[in-house]
């Protein structure tokens, strides 16, 4: 991508002595498409020209809010700049040239206040191209520490006291499942970064990789140490064109710097790691199947057991996470499992990010405790919704789970709580809809969506999601029969219960979530042939269809 | 990466990144190569949606179809497009000059709805700014 592509590399702009300013400049994806690179040079060109040698400009991670980008944020004064453009760099840097870093700070906005930062603590604050800074942040000290002082049991030992589960979706206990691998007999075993974010509406791994790509490789090389793997591998989606570069700039410069390759840190302990690039297939985020991708074949999974804990890559013990996962285990071994488990609630332990998108006002990334509700995210973090419309829904978990209605929005956030409302925790997109979305039509967009997808290797996902993406058609264009919907619900029923891996299984969650809550939704369509939304084109004449 | 059938899709990315596409030729010499035979790249070419059997149009047009830019509109964009171009969703135009694609979301869902024009990201578009876009970058250099 020209855009974002390796080539373009912008020069950091070191002060003179101690900084009076620095302006960080987000550099990952949504910034540099709203123009942040011509931010950065036209910054750095108006401070030499106005012979201002005392103010930084530094290329950093993602700063959260993507929908205020481009973003510039001054640590020293607390200001964020939001929608900054290249033409108002001048003033830009005459303000920054008059900062007084002894003034009182700005307060930070309620985007900021109320999240809890863990596996986004460096987003916004290092230069995700460059190891010193991630050195500087107490970077790789984790692993040194680790290496140095702890057996691979007291490290796997941190991770089960952390309670942390599963970031990808599923939620499995992280230390449960390092436990099996670690157990597994076999002279070779592998740790497998999944960084295949398929959901559509989630961008957490993008971010994370994009912005603090070392993170997740200490977390990778803390998992080879505890286990006992010696190689690792990075599957990543190849529409991530900048997040797949800033990582294997991570990689060879952690390479040459002896945190990945042999003898580790002084250590016996070698890890190497190597980047697998996607090829747009979302079935490949399931474990099994990303593993037949990392072989070189398609994408199809097989059934489970045995697991890719005990028999996985090649056959050997194999241990998959996603980047989040992997992205918390620094922390947890460097402050303690008790101190990640004392962040969360009931049996969801520590934090989660979430890509917060749709018709709310404050986009972005944000990272949250888990166990604080939705409204909080929603109205709080979020700013509510655009144009002050009603509140509809919240989608999440992709096209695994579910649409929360306005009633749920006191309901706390974990991994049982959205279980019982029929969504999923998932990976941690959240997409905010108000009165302007159809939820026959929101069903029938993952339908169809799981329809293209479906990898078709087993029948009643291959079949299934195309006839039941076929009668939500016939039921947003008004030529469907209330017969239709019993015909859906349990032709659901039936994909769910019978497909082979996740993505049929959990194909019909959003139908059956948006049937549960929204079924007015539906009935208006089929009895009334009207979209309350006005989204839906009804266009068929019901007595032609009756016929 | 080894020079064994595991690393056929590393090579396909690697052929497609240089010719545009991944045609019979192309695939042969790859399948012969790796010693994979051509069933199973065949195989492969065809089940990721990444690789393309067809030359490419000059221009690239893929309509972010992600649950943000969904929600925001970017089925109305993908059908205007279709209608001023005159193609099918994966299609090219008669004259070569664009090819129109879709993609289950990019990642940028604050800047929605999106279009990504030959690997640059265009945040909140209307079928009518991607067109502008194409006008004015084939009139650049």
């Amino acid at each position: 991508m020209s855009e974002l592509g390796p080539a373009r590399r912008l020069k950091n702009l070191e002060p003179a002595g101690t900084a009076r300013a620095t302006a960080m400049v987000c550099e990952a994806a949504s910034c540099l498409s709203s123009g942040s690179g011509a931010v950065h040079t036209a910054l750095v060109d108006a401070l030499e020209a106005a012979g201002v040698d005392d103010v930084g400009v530094k290329r950093v991670g993602c700063l959260g809010l993507c929908a205020g980008g481009p973003l510039v944020s001054v640590p020293e004064t607390g200001e964020l700049y939001r929608e900054v453009t290249a033409a108002g760099a001048p003033e830009l840097a005459a303000a920054l040239a008059a900062a007084d870093p002894t003034a009182p700070r700005a307060q930070p906005d309620p985007f900021f206040a109320r999240q809890v930062r863990v596996v986004t603590e460096h987003l916004g604050r290092i230069d995700p191209e460059s190891l010193d800074d991630y050195l500087a942040v107490d970077g790789y000290a984790a692993l040194e520490r680790a290496l140095a002082e702890l057996s691979p049991g007291e490290v796997l030992a941190e991770v089960t006291a952390s309670g942390l589960r599963g970031r990808g979706g599923a939620g499995y206990p992280t230390g449960l499942k390092w436990q099996t691998v670690a157990k597994a007999p076999g002279a070779a075993k592998y740790v497998i970064c999944n960084a295949d974010e398929g959901d559509p509406g989630a961008f957490m791994d993008r971010s994370v990789l994009e912005s603090d790509p070392h993170r997740v490789l200490e977390g990778m090389a803390l998992a080879a140490y505890a286990v006992g793997a010696g190689r690792g591998y990075v599957y990543c989606r190849a529409e991530y064109p900048l997040a797949l570069s800033r990582l294997k700039l991570a990689i060879r410069q952690a390479e040459r710097a002896g945190w990945l390759g042999a003898d580790i840190a002084e250590s016996r302990f070698s890890f190497t790691v190597e980047v697998r690039v996607g090829a747009g297939a979302f079935v490949c985020g399931e474990e099994t199947a990303l593993i037949a991708s990392l072989q070189g074949g398609r994408g199809t999974p097989v059934p489970r057991p045995p697991y890719p804990a005990t028999s996985g890559l090649w056959g050997a013990p194999t241990l998959i996470n996603n980047v989040e996962t992997f992205a918390s285990v620094a922390p947890i071994v460097d402050r303690g499992g008790a101190w990640y488990a004392g962040i969360g609630t009931g049996r969801s332990k520590g934090t989660k990010v979430f890509a917060l998108a749709g018709r709310v006002r404050n986009t972005g990334l944000v990272e949250v405790p888990l166990g604080i509700t939705l409204r909080e995210v929603v109205f709080d973090i979020g700013g509510g919704i655009v144009d002050d419309r009603p509140f509809k829904a919240v989608q999440t978990g992709g096209p695994s789970g579910g649409c929360i209605p306005a009633d749920h929005l006191d309901m706390p956030i974990d991994y049982e709580s959205l279980a019982a409302v029929g969504s999923i925790m998932g990976s941690g997109g959240m997409i905010v809809m108000d009165s302007t979305s159809c939820m026959v039509d929101v069903a029938r967009y993952f339908m169809d969506f799981c329809r293209r997808e479906s990898c078709g290797k087993c029948i009643p996902c291959r079949v299934g999601t195309t006839q039941a993406w076929m009668l939500l058609t016939r039921i947003t264009t008004g030529a469907a029969t209330r017969a239709d919907l019993d015909r859906l619900e349990s032709l659901c029923s039936m994909v769910g219960a019978t497909s082979l891996c996740g993505l049929g299984q959990t194909a019909p969650n959003p139908v059956f979530s948006t049937l549960r809550f929204f079924r007015d939704e539906y009935l208006a369509h089929i009895d009334e042939r009207r979209c309350p939304a006005g989204v839906c084109t009804i266009s068929v004449e019901k007595e032609a269809v009756r016929r | 990466m080894g020079a064994g059938p595991d690393a056929l899709i590393e090579a396909l990315h690697a052929v497609q990144e240089t010719f545009g596409y991944l045609d019979a030729e192309a695939l042969a010499y790859v399948g012969a190569s790796l010693r994979v035979p051509p069933s199973r790249v065949y195989g492969v070419a065809t089940f990721y949606s990444f690789f393309t059997l067809k030359p490419a149009g000059e221009h690239a047009v893929v309509v972010c179809l992600g649950t943000a830019c969904y929600i925001n509109g970017s089925g109305a964009v993908l059908a205007g497009l279709q209608r001023e171009l005159g193609v099918e969703e994966g299609g090219t135009t008669d004259d070569g000059r664009v090819s129109l694609l879709t993609a289950h979301c990019v990642g940028t869902c604050s800047l929605a709805p999106v279009c990504v024009v030959d690997g640059e990201m265009l945040p909140r578009v209307t079928a009518a700014s991607v067109l502008d876009h194409l006008t004015v970058s084939a009139v650049a250099p």
